[in-house]
């Protein structure tokens, strides 16, 4: 589950990289720029809630 | 507003001596942190952290003198690697000369450049030792620092400072002045503070600091002395280490340097004020160690801003830093079972964000509020993944993680042979009942 995440980290960093190259237009640019990161930070949290479950089997 | 190596800008003799003198007072931010990282440990890896310190900051500047710098490309001269798109040029990776080369016939601008870099390398590999404390082995953390200096570091410093990709967003694409980083907000501390994630992850908690049912462990820093002393000596460091950011990477005016050093300092008694407030109202009293990391995280926020912004936006980012910053680390311990003993994360992470919103939100021209978020888009998406990436493999080979006998008797003794206060009497560990 950690990996998924910071696979998915990566694929919100193009996103932000494609709306650079895409988007001319400033507001469409921003907005896309935005999406990348919420995607960065969804994968961020799928790769704390690995870590959190891993810690947690270590413990059983 | 940011340069290159290829063109660089002139300085007068004034402004060269100056930042030159600024720039070898700035270890002293370095050696703050070193000591609030030793602070924040335990007793019985008293010794082991601050030599610890000491040997990544020595592994860091050689291997960066060595090899980084020719990625980071300070140095006028070389080639570097760039994709097109759009007729626009991104360049991605630079190749200049090995070993500084060159060093002593560059222009000013380029050397003043050059020994920023390596004070911002030291601190970005050092930031992750204190997250690491009682349980990273000094030789996986020297290793790890010498990947920081390698690879990691150069390739974010060129793209930031360097005229990389990120640096060029102003000119190639109308945003703004580029990615601005004048105080090496993202590319020593939010990069620091992602690595120092990575090696939690990799190295986990202390032992006994979660335990199988209840509540996490309190395991206190031995020495708050050490810690609230090294704010003091931080402040030091950062008045020096922004004001030569400035000069070096915004060309700032003269007249213009007291007020980044006004910031700065607003920045830190903001965040201490309200850090002092909130620990106050949540736990009755102001708690000192917490504190402690509200000014530092106030003093890293004014790393990504206090030259771009007014004084009273320093004075907002540093209040937000220290609201933020107890509740971070409150979050990581008690909510996602994240051991970072110094508070890296919240303090260098989330306090090196914040600065670098702030210089978006509060300056700079259309547009550059976009470029900063590019920037934090990839520090979090390509900086962490591949940090992680290249610590694990590194962690294949050099452990990372001392042995259960070496946690329980310490670092100090199981590293170096001895303890950091011989005459003590180091108690008994009550988590291994």
């Amino acid at each position: 589950m950690k990996y998924a995440g910071l696979f998915v980290m990566p694929a919100g960093f193009f996103l932000v990289i494609a709306a650079i190259v895409l988007f001319p237009d400033p507001v469409s640019r921003t907005a896309f720029v935005v999406c990348g990161l919420a995607v960065e930070c969804l994968g961020l949290a799928v790769a704390v809630r690995g870590h959190m479950q891993s810690s947690r089997e270590s413990h059983l | 507003m940011t340069t290159s190596p290829a063109n660089p800008v002139l300085l007068s003799d004034a402004a060269f001596a100056l930042t030159l003198a600024l720039l070898l007072v700035a270890p002293l931010a370095i050696a703050g942190v070193a000591l609030i990282n030793t602070g924040l440990g335990r007793a019985r890896s008293a010794a082991q952290a601050l030599m610890g310190n000491l040997a990544i900051v020595s592994v860091a500047a050689i291997v960066f003198a060595l090899v980084g710098s020719t990625f980071a490309g300070s140095l006028p001269g070389g080639w570097g690697v760039a994709f097109h798109s759009n007729g626009k040029a991104w360049e991605w990776i630079h190749f200049g000369s090995l070993m500084l080369s060159g060093l002593n016939t560059a222009p000013a601008q380029s050397q003043l450049a050059l020994l920023f870099e390596f004070l911002a390398v030291a601190m970005a590999a050092l930031i992750p030792w204190g997250s690491g404390a009682d349980r990273w082995r000094l030789t996986a953390g020297c290793a790890a620092a010498a990947i920081t200096a390698l690879v990691v570091f150069p390739l974010l410093a060129h793209w930031v400072w360097a005229g990389g990709w990120l640096a060029q967003l102003g000119a190639n694409f109308g945003l703004g002045s580029g990615f601005l980083d004048a105080g090496g907000a993202a590319t020593a501390h939010v990069l620091g503070g992602l690595t120092a994630l990575a090696v939690i992850w990799i190295a986990g908690p202390r032992k006994g600091k979660f335990p199988k049912e209840g509540f996490s462990t309190a395991l206190p820093g031995h020495n708050a002395v050490y810690v609230l002393f090294g704010c003091f000596i931080c402040l030091v460091g950062w008045l020096a280490w922004n004001v030569a950011g400035a000069v070096v990477w915004l060309h700032a005016p003269l007249s213009a340097l007291p007020g980044t050093a006004v910031n700065t300092l607003l920045a830190a008694s903001g965040a201490l004020a309200s850090t002092f407030t909130v620990t106050r109202v949540r736990f009755g009293k102001p708690d000192a160690s917490l504190c402690a990391n509200g000014w530092l995280a106030g003093l890293v926020a004014s790393s990504g801003c206090a030259a771009l912004i007014p004084p009273f936006a320093a004075l907002i980012v540093g209040i937000a830093a220290g609201i933020v910053t107890p509740l971070l680390v409150e979050l990581f311990e008690l909510a996602l079972s994240i051991d970072d003993p110094s508070g890296a994360i919240s303090v260098h992470a989330a306090g090196g964000l914040l600065g670098l919103i702030a210089a978006g939100l509060f300056a700079g021209p259309t547009g550059q509020f976009t470029a900063q978020l590019i920037g934090i888009a990839t520090l979090l998406g390509l900086m962490l993944p591949l940090v992680y990436l290249l610590f694990a493999l590194l962690n294949r080979v050099v452990p990372f993680r001392v042995d259960s006998d070496g946690e329980r008797i310490g670092m100090d003794l199981h590293e170096l042979g001895g303890g950091a206060y011989p005459e003590f009497v180091i108690h008994r560990d009550e988590s291994y009942r």
